[in-house]
């Protein structure tokens, strides 16, 4: 691997790290936008940027070995293999997974989620079967189950949350007694920046008989994720909120389910014999990984995956932490009539939604743009948690590896411009 | 930036103009640009194939609102066949500054508002030419 800043930013065993050698390694924070500004990326909750070692990752692939997997029988085949389930084994160390083969390589977590609502799901809930899901969960992890209860006549049941952006553990108690087959979850709100408390989320649905998925889109970048842990049944993530390509993302799921489970998805590299009318699946993972997947992309996974582990998860959560709280303290200093969502800075991961009151959050978007500030503005596909505040819309300013104070202090500026402009 | 804020524009959003509601309109839809959350009803009041009166509420970004507000002084008095004929580009060039590629949908929400209803009249009205 190259020299990059994950390995000399510093002491290992420091809490912190040098974001400004971190940005060194990310080639789109030295570029400007149309108006000559540099770029003031806090967007990454959408996706993140991608560090040189993960576009050198994909290139190295591309340039020299862009063969298929698992299917030729000359070198730079068996190289283009060996590298994607070397990844595989990154991605797998990156959550402590047991076994590399409990990854089932995806496009993203929404493609985790269906895979998991159309082959097990479809096998596990009937008629009047309960599945409970949160009021702050992404359209990702509710369309799909919406579309499976409809389909069998189930029933979902959502716990709520409190103005501070918590989960109700006394109303999910209570949910709990209708015996529920499946709770499904975010490990961290990608809204209200929210870090659940998923191992006792997690007890608590397995005492009352449920499997639990934890939807870790926003966690696995940013906080440090041991499935072996959770304890979980089911666990996904994209890879492209975490320094990797568009295109890679995991599920992760306990052996003995994803043995059980039938194909999501049937084609080629899926099977282990074809016959005209039967066939028998290959093992698990490559039984659910259908057909060409996209290897530059998981390649580039597994070297975010790696990238990730030399800053150190225990110190990227540090990092974006004192970036909320600055952000936090920021932003009510110089705009005091902000209204901020969610809970204090000490309870939360690098996500700060906002309005302005007054001015729309995609007047405050369009105008920050100018000033090449990039962020989030919309519902950010959690319509029914809008809802719940009554919001129409928000702003959020999202933090990763590479944000620093500076991108905050253009926030605010940016946002008093704003002020500016809708007060003269 | 002031070429997309310009005061005009601000002023339309600040007060809007034909904002409120029509006690009996005869034509009436809500749109909304799922994206961003604005929201309109339009409300129009025809009498003799004109848009006698029109009002709209609604909650959204400057741009939506002001859309809203410009195109409403424009359509009223106006014969429903040429309020039809509105394109977005007419529209456009009535808010008269450059809008982004983003957010087109706010800008044109009202006259898509505006056709909704126009064609719900419209449908209304053969259905009654029908029952009689």
């Amino acid at each position: 691997m190259t020299d990059t800043a994950a390995h000399t930013a510093g002491n290992p065993t420091a809490t912190s790290f040098d974001a400004s050698l971190v940005r060194a390694d990310f080639p789109i924070l030295s570029t400007v936008n149309s108006h000559g500004k540099p770029l003031v990326y806090l967007d990454s909750a959408n996706t993140s940027l991608k560090p040189l070692a993960v576009i050198e990752a994909v290139n190295g692939y591309n340039r020299e070995y862009s063969a298929n997997i698992h299917r030729g029988i000359y070198e730079i085949s068996e190289r283009a293999t060996a590298e994607y389930e070397r990844a595989r084994a990154s991605v797998a160390r990156l959550v402590n997974a047991a076994d590399p083969h409990d990854i089932i390589f995806v496009r993203n977590a929404t493609e985790a989620i269906n895979l998991v609502a159309y082959s097990w799901g479809r096998r596990n809930i009937g008629r009047g079967d309960t599945i409970v899901l949160t009021e702050m969960e992404h359209h990702a992890n509710l369309v799909p189950w919406q579309l499976l209860v409809q389909e069998k006549d189930g029933d979902l049941e959502f716990i709520p949350i409190t103005d501070d952006g918590h989960l109700r553990l006394d109303v999910y108690e209570a949910l709990l007694h209708l015996r529920p087959k499946l709770v499904a979850f975010t490990h961290v709100s990608n809204m209200l920046g929210t870090i659940n408390p998923v191992r006792e989320l997690t007890r608590m649905a397995h005492e009352a008989g449920a499997l639990v998925l934890v939807d870790g889109a926003q966690a696995v970048p940013h906080v440090p994720v041991d499935v072996a842990e959770i304890g979980a049944d089911f666990y996904v993530f994209s890879g492209h909120k975490m320094l990797a390509p568009t295109g890679s993302g995991a599920l992760w799921a306990r052996r003995e389910l994803l043995e059980a489970m039938p194909p999501f998805m049937a084609g080629g590299d899926m099977i282990r014999e074809v016959h005209l009318r039967r066939s028998e699946w290959n093992d698990v993972p490559w039984k659910f990984e259908a057909g060409t997947p996209d290897i530059a992309a998981q390649i580039g996974f597994g070297a975010a995956a790696e990238y990730l582990m030399a800053l150190g998860m225990d110190r990227v959560q540090a990092h974006e932490k004192e970036l909320a709280k600055y952000a936090i303290e920021t932003l009510r200093r110089e705009i005091p009539r902000i209204e901020i969502y969610g809970p204090e800075a000490d309870q939360r991961g690098g996500v700060v939604a906002f309005n302005v009151p007054g001015i729309h959050p995609h007047d405050v978007a369009q105008i920050l743009d100018r000033a090449g500030v990039c962020l989030r503005a919309g519902h950010h596909c959690t319509m029914p948690l809008h809802e719940r505040y009554d919001l129409a819309a928000s702003a959020r300013a999202s933090f990763n590896v590479y944000t620093v104070p500076e991108d905050i202090d253009a926030l605010a500026a940016g946002l008093r411009e704003v002020v500016r402009i809708f007060e003269r | 930036m002031d070429d997309l804020y310009r005061d005009y524009i601000l002023e339309h959003y600040r007060k809007p103009h034909n904002f409120g509601v029509l006690e009996e309109p005869t034509a009436s839809y809500e749109g909304a640009n799922p994206l961003c959350g604005d929201r309109i009803t339009m409300m129009l009041g025809i009498k003799d194939g004109m848009i006698s009166e029109v009002a709209f509420t609604g909650r959204g970004c400057a741009i939506s609102q002001a859309s809203a507000s410009l195109l409403t002084d424009e359509i009223k008095g106006k014969a429903i066949e040429d309020v039809e004929k509105l394109t977005p580009d007419d529209l456009l060039e009535l808010i008269g500054v450059e809008i982004s590629p983003a957010r087109l949908k706010c800008a044109l929400l009202s006259l898509d508002t505006v056709a909704h209803a126009l064609a719900e009249n419209a449908a209304k009205s053969e259905n009654q030419a029908e029952d009689s």
